[in-house]
């Protein structure tokens, strides 16, 4: 099995140097939920300089909408969705200080090379094991767009949450390598 | 004639909401089981592993399997000799979708307009829902809650006979390779091929839902045609979450029907590895 990579949040540029595309790593600290609708509206305030909901700067946007919490829980199941959908999105957000994104899926060839540019990385988290990511939160709250229900953005506090390198600051794609390796 | 109040199709599709984000089918975990068994790559069986424990985690504790419980979609066999009483149809399976989406904390992602103001309807309604009249006196329910990272791998070809099964066979291969990690593998490939562009459509549907799972098309040309995909498949290399491995589906289902002279279309649905179904039959 790969070695795993305890990292805790924010990210700086040496935490992000020495990912490679495959490492097995456990996250810890705060991270931000966002997906389709928060990147939109994102990017709205950024076009009309105005300021972001969340200082970006070293952090990480898990691409997420939980189900409802339970009473007793802090979140309800809490999977990655996939993150081609906010491709065209990321590249600005990296621009501004962002160190990481969390999804699922390929990403596109302008994400990679902003990941290059800005020393950002890409983590995937294993789609469908919901419930047990759902472990790993300690707490949630919506800190902006409430409206948006599931899409809304909130601040995680996470303990060991297991992710997988995709794309690293050097280039490394782990959806092209194990074709590679794997293919016949 | 029977008689069936709606109230009851209302109370069992609430139930069977919750039951199929709690818990997948047991041939779906047969061939997880399988998959982890023949699978070579580490990160690949790493996330094997993570699917056993999550699917423990939600069975004990009556969580969602995914966080998307997906869109709501019914195909309902009704019998001829049922007679409804008690209230609408359609809006008693949307009351049971609404209760079961609310009563079992799954998540709600339908939105009321697909392109303007993408507003929630926060009740997960409404759901899509297929019926066919056959012979009898039972009302067979099935629901999947069908989820947007595999459905938007979904893809349809309007081609010609000239393609052949090679055709069908290529354009079937392309698209996986190219979706990739997206749609949560490995996958289950369903396959519609005749028909018009709706019927096949309808058809690749019906097929990622065959069940068991892994069973084949009855005729053994296509049956054939399901093995040499499926292999043809596992032999990109795309493997659990595309991380690379062996086991990038689980199973391919081809559903067929008669085609016009002119058209051979072919239609393709997945669904990932977290294949939720459940089937009641009133």
């Amino acid at each position: 099995m790969p070695e795993i990579i305890k990292l805790t949040t924010p990210l700086d540029k040496q935490d992000v140097e020495k990912l490679r595309v495959g490492d097995r790593v456990l996250l810890s600290g705060k991270i931000y939920s966002g997906r389709d609708m928060a990147h939109r509206r994102f990017l709205e305030l950024i076009e009309k300089g105005e300021e972001l909901p969340v200082d970006l700067r070293g952090q990480i946007i898990y691409y997420v909408g939980p189900t409802p919490a339970k009473p007793g829980y802090p979140i309800g199941s809490c999977g990655p969705t996939t993150s081609y959908r906010m491709d065209k999105f990321t590249p600005t957000l990296h621009k501004m200080g962002l160190a990481g994104t969390i999804g699922k899926g390929k990403r596109s060839p302008q994400v990679r090379d902003a990941l290059k540019e800005h020393k950002g990385v890409y983590f995937v988290a294993t789609g469908g094991v919901a419930a047990l990511i759902c472990k790993s939160v300690k707490s949630s709250k919506v800190i902006a767009y409430d409206d948006l229900g599931p899409e809304a953005i909130r601040e995680m506090e996470v303990e060991d949450l297991p992710l997988t390198v995709g794309n690293d600051c050097h280039g490394g794609d782990v959806f092209e390598e194990g074709v590679k390796k794997y293919g016949k | 004639m029977r008689e069936v109040d709606t109230k009851q199709i209302t109370e069992t599709v609430a139930q069977l909401c919750m039951d199929a984000n709690y818990e997948l089918p047991n041939d779906v975990v047969s061939a997880l089981q399988a998959a982890r068994q023949n699978e070579v790559s580490d990160v690949g069986k790493a996330v094997l592993d993570e699917i056993f424990e999550n699917l423990k985690i939600a069975k004990d504790e009556k969580l969602p399997l995914c966080q998307d419980c997906g869109q709501a979609v019914l195909i309902i066999e009704l019998g001829q000799d049922v007679r409804l009483t008690g209230g609408d149809f359609y809006a008693a399976i949307n009351q049971g979708v609404k209760e079961g989406y609310q009563d079992g904390y799954l998540r709600k992602s339908m939105t009321y307009d697909p392109v303007f103001t993408r507003a929630n309807t926060k009740d997960n309604t409404p759901a899509v829902i297929h019926v066919d009249i056959v012979p009898g006196d039972k009302i067979k329910i099935l629901f999947c809650p069908k989820g947007g990272g595999c459905e938007n791998m979904s893809a349809i070809k309007m081609m010609s006979a000239g393609d052949g099964i090679e055709g069908v066979k290529k354009f079937v291969v392309d698209f996986v390779r190219q979706a990739s990690g997206n749609p949560c593998p490995p996958t289950v490939i369903g396959i519609g091929i005749g028909g018009t562009f709706d019927k096949c459509a309808y058809l690749a549907k019906k097929a990622v839902l065959r069940s068991p799972l892994g069973s084949s098309h009855p005729d053994e040309k296509y049956a054939q045609v399901e093995k040499d995909l499926l292999q043809q498949i596992n032999n990109l290399g795309i493997g659990p979450m595309g991380f690379g491995g062996r086991t990038t589906a689980l199973a391919v289902h081809i559903e067929t029907h008669p085609a016009h002279v002119a058209m051979m279309p072919v239609a393709l649905n997945m669904n990932c590895h977290v294949a939720r179904q459940k089937t009641v039959v009133i």
